[in-house]
């Protein structure tokens, strides 16, 4: 870390700090009811409990379950999709269609046609995740694969690649930052559209992920917990966006000096 | 000398908005093995179309590329191309990895064997130092270096060089021009080398084609006594005479 990230972190560190003693002082000074607003210190302490017995951990734990399996098949969905649209018009056209067409759709408003066609369970929370990663990955994906420098393609060529060794060897990783940051968004559709989608369980009384976690508690009036699973979906969005997104950012696109400028 | 490669009556045509563009014409040379071959023309001659073909890049409408006899049908590595983009280097390999990527691939060779190679050729283009350095950290120049490494070490049976060094700046497009000519003393590997500029064309063709544009067309295949010099009086009254053609 430079010194200059370093000062940043700082004080952003600081700014949360902030944050806290605030929201401490508003609770204790202000009177208000822990049942609605529990004080930062009993949200921590609540948080730190469940990490103890392994509630939040073990809940957390199935949402990102269910979360990876719907990006796996998501991913592989998309680049059949985008194998299709790389290598026939039809396809490129359909690609363009459908991504348009379901990109603007929530995936959570699909919960009610999953919940009647695969019923309450994890299927049924794979469907939204694949719906809510596929479109996005497959448009990134194709992206990346029609910018190719027209260069890299002829150097392929001429190091007489063909088939699969061409996309092997040129395309992914030509393509790879456009991959990569379909996947980032891929992710923060489908963190945000599981936790939802738990809820709608929670709705129905049956159990699954922090979103169930965090919905059943709030039955229970245990107002700290539902605080903790707050926290809980912010922690894990931020570990995954802020240290293993840019991890691997820095181990390949910052790398090789190429970026698609987003 | 029996030729390396003969290019026989090639006409390049394809098909635009305002119909069927014709971008070469009726062009027949051939290259001896071991000779440094220079394409020169005004820009829009077909010049660089015509090297593609060559390369296997594009098919020509009419006419034949052979290379020792066989025509050429495809891309391959026994004709290696430099071009003039700087990104022609894989962006995700390092300097040693761009050299030793196509040998594994192209020449089947072992990772030792390509190593060796490869570090071989970036000795003889001077960045031994920039080995394990990404493409990214490099001066259009090294870049160009490393893109001579690469195709050199694939030990083709020509080199084929599209305006390498028309996107660098004037004084290391002359230094590439004197290493280029220090390695063909050490190689004497074929280069077929396509430029717009008079200057490169005689420092470094020992026979220059002249296009004419719009189609390309031979005009002259001019034998060069001053391959290798500059500014001398012989490299001066070639450079005048290739002037008087293409003034024409």
């Amino acid at each position: 870390m430079t010194a200059p990230e370093l000062h940043a972190g700082l004080r952003k560190t600081a700014i949360v700090a902030i944050l806290l003693v605030l929201w401490e002082a508003a609770t204790r000074l202000g009177g208000v009811s822990p049942l609605l607003f529990p004080s930062a210190s009993a949200v921590l302490a609540a948080f730190g409990r469940s990490l103890a017995t392994g509630e939040i951990p073990g809940y957390a734990g199935q949402s990102l379950q269910v979360l990876l399996v719907g990006m796996a098949i998501g991913g592989l969905l998309a680049l059949v999709l985008t194998a299709l649209a790389v290598t026939t018009r039809v396809g490129a056209e359909f690609l363009e269609t459908v991504t348009a067409m379901f990109n603007p759709l929530p995936a959570i408003a699909l919960m009610p046609l999953a919940l009647l066609w695969f019923g309450l369970g994890v299927k049924s929370l794979i469907f939204v995740i694949v719906h809510s990663v596929l479109w996005p990955m497959s448009l990134n994906t194709y992206t990346g694969f029609v910018t190719v420098p027209r260069t890299l393609v002829s150097v392929g060529q001429n190091f007489g690649l063909t088939g699969w060794r061409f996309v092997v060897g040129i395309l992914l990783p030509a393509a790879f930052p456009y991959i990569l940051s379909g996947v980032k968004i891929g992710w923060a559709f489908a963190w945000r559209t599981i936790i939802a989608a738990e809820m709608v369980f929670g709705v129905s009384g049956s159990q699954g992920g922090i979103g169930w976690f965090i919905y059943q508690n709030r039955f229970e009036m245990n107002t700290d917990l539902v605080f903790a699973g707050l926290l809980t979906v912010i922690l894990i969005g931020l570990l995954v966006e802020n240290l293993f997104f840019r991890w691997l950012e820095r181990k390949t696109v910052v790398r090789w000096g190429i970026s698609t400028g987003r | 000398m029996p030729s390396l490669l003969s290019v026989r009556d090639v006409t390049i045509s394809y098909p635009t908005e305002n119909g069927l563009f014709t971008a070469v014409e009726g062009v027949s040379f051939s290259i001896a093995e071991g000779e440094k071959f220079v394409l020169l023309g005004p820009s829009g001659c077909g010049k660089s179309t015509l090297l593609k073909s060559v390369a296997g890049f594009i098919a020509p409408s009419r006419g034949t590329v052979e290379l020792e006899g066989r025509t050429v049908s495809r891309p391959g590595p026994d004709r290696v191309v430099v071009f003039q983009e700087f990104d022609q280097l894989l962006p995700w390999r390092t300097v040693m990895g761009n050299l030793v990527y196509p040998l594994r691939v192209a020449r089947r060779m072992a990772e030792p064997a390509a190593r060796a190679a490869a570090t071989r050729y970036l000795e003889m283009v001077g960045l031994t130092k920039f080995a394990a350095s990404y493409p990214h950290q490099l001066s259009g120049g090294m870049k160009q270096r490393v893109a001579i490494a690469r195709a050199l070490a694939l030990d083709p049976r020509m080199l084929l060089m599209d305006e390498p060094f028309a996107s660098l700046d004037a004084l290391t497009r002359r230094k590439m021009q004197e290493e280029l000519l220090a390695i063909w003393e050490a190689t004497r590997k074929t280069i077929l080398f396509v430029t717009h500029s008079i200057e490169e064309a005689v420092v470094l063709g020992d026979r220059v084609l002249i296009l004419s544009a719009g189609p390309g067309r031979v005009r002259r295949i001019l034998d060069n006594p001053a391959a290798g010099q500059r500014e001398t009086e012989a490299a001066l009254k070639v450079q005048r005479e290739v002037q008087e053609i293409l003034g024409r």
